[in-house]
């Protein structure tokens, strides 16, 4: 009988992954934690306790933080493809170039098709909201780590899982989609957009609920060293992944969805003459 | 005031400051240079449809210029071909015709060079037969006169026998 030969390779990376797990189990000392599971899962709801200092101005939410280093990030990033990517375009695209293409293509038929009356400033809130969302919550997968003022390190987490950031989104929306009414309907579409006062919550808390959910469960997860192997695959990567491209779609659609619905030139109805109809009236009384 | 949950008016406007910002620089540095370049591609394709358009306009107009000047050299072609048949015709015709009246005229000759051969041979003929005639007339009247002058000669030798 032949004997199967194991690769060596296998050998060696079981070796490092023992090495590791048995360092990660000798270091961790549960005395060393500074909340429990109750105040962690609390603080990420409400950060009453996490608090960053921004600038030496005022004590935020790490959201804040999250959001300010998104925005210079894909502003860096962007201005990067701005100065040495964009003017080397081909009429025949390469890989990158089609990806940003289809990128903002994507939104700019996103908003055509929602929005067939009034899309140009649309495509443009979408592309940028849906960026914003997207990045914003893959953040938390790369788990920068800042200060708070009680001195403790936290993992900045998804700006879009406070709920200051996630109002802050689901209202701009809204004045968004109130501006498209204004612009299709005039005052008719602010009264449009109003029927749907609803709207800005219902946005705001969909985004908070989702991305929320996502933190808390991410949070459980790593709070205890047994589930923080193989488990985080799932929840910390496909979780988080699925949740930027749902909410990236869904806020994005909804959006262009109202804009379009409010923004659509409504036939003014024609006015009914009142003395035709007492005639009618009086004839058929008669 | 204290609202639930948290909330902070403050930083709700700073995320709106923060979004602002991202969104203007989205927006000028990427989706608008991105969709201008997009725009100009498609204006340069749609502009290259057209005038490939145009062109198969052009061709179409030149191919049925072409198929109308081709149907009318056949017309042309057709006029010329019964035309020039019915020339062919008519030279034929005359031809014909001509052949005919030489036909006519060699017969004609024909039959009066037979008529005056028929007449040189008849008269030849007759000459001869006259000579051959007034020959043989001429040998039976030399035989005759022989004869009677042999039997003269037999009667006179005769007699003279006789007469011995």
């Amino acid at each position: 009988m032949k004997k199967r030969k194991i690769p060596a390779g296998i050998v060696v990376l079981c070796l490092v992954l023992a090495g590791l797990l048995a360092g990660i189990i000798r270091t961790n000392h549960p005395g060393e934690k500074h909340e429990t599971i109750k105040q962690a899962m609390r603080d990420a709801v409400l950060h009453e306790d996490g608090k960053i200092h921004l600038l030496g101005i005022k004590n935020v939410n790490p959201a804040v933080i999250s959001a300010i280093t998104i925005t210079v990030i894909l502003l860096l990033i962007a201005l990067c493809i701005r100065v040495f990517v964009i003017p080397k375009f081909q009429l025949v695209p390469g890989k990158f170039q089609l990806l940003l293409e289809e990128l903002v293509g994507l939104f700019d038929g996103l908003a055509k098709s929602n929005s067939p009356h009034r899309n140009g400033f649309l495509g443009a809130y979408i592309f940028a909201a849906g960026v914003y969302i997207f990045t914003s919550t893959i953040f938390e997968l790369f788990g920068l780590q800042a200060i708070t003022v009680a001195g403790h390190s936290i993992a900045l987490p998804a700006p879009l899982s406070d709920i200051n950031a996630a109002i802050a989104m689901g209202c701009l929306s809204y004045l968004i989609i109130m501006s498209g009414g204004i612009a299709g309907n005039g005052l008719k579409g602010i009264g449009l957009t109003l029927k749907d006062f609803s709207l800005p919550i219902s946005m705001s808390f969909r985004l908070f609920g989702a991305l929320l959910s996502g933190l808390l469960v991410t949070e459980l997860v790593y709070y205890y060293i047994h589930l923080s192997f193989v488990l985080p695959v799932a929840v910390g990567v496909l979780f988080t992944l699925l949740h930027a491209l749902i909410q990236t779609y869904v806020l994005t659609m909804l959006t262009a969805l109202f804009y379009g619905e409010v923004s659509e030139p409504h036939a003014k109805k024609p006015k009914k003459d009142k003395k035709n109809k007492k005639k009618t009236n009086q004839i058929e009384v008669a | 005031m204290n609202i639930p949950l948290n909330i902070d008016w403050q930083q709700i406007l700073l995320h709106l400051f923060n979004f602002g910002i991202l969104a203007a620089g989205l927006y000028y540095l990427l989706y608008k240079p991105v969709k201008d370049f997009m725009a100009k591609r498609e204006a340069y394709y749609q502009q290259m449809e057209s005038e490939a358009n145009n062109k198969i306009e052009e061709a179409n107009e030149l191919h049925s210029k072409y198929e109308n000047q081709l149907a009318a050299l056949d017309q042309e072609m057709e006029q010329k071909r019964s035309q020039v048949s019915r020339e062919i015709d008519v030279l034929q015709e005359k031809e014909i015709a001509e052949a005919h009246a030489m036909a006519e005229q060699i017969l004609t000759d024909a039959r009066t060079m037979a008529q005056q051969e028929k007449t040189r041979i008849v008269k030849e003929a007759q000459k001869e037969i006259a000579e051959m005639v007034s020959q043989e007339t001429e040998k039976l009247v030399l035989k005759s006169v022989s004869d009677a002058y042999d039997q003269f000669l037999d009667i006179a030798e005769g007699s003279v026998t006789d007469a011995s």
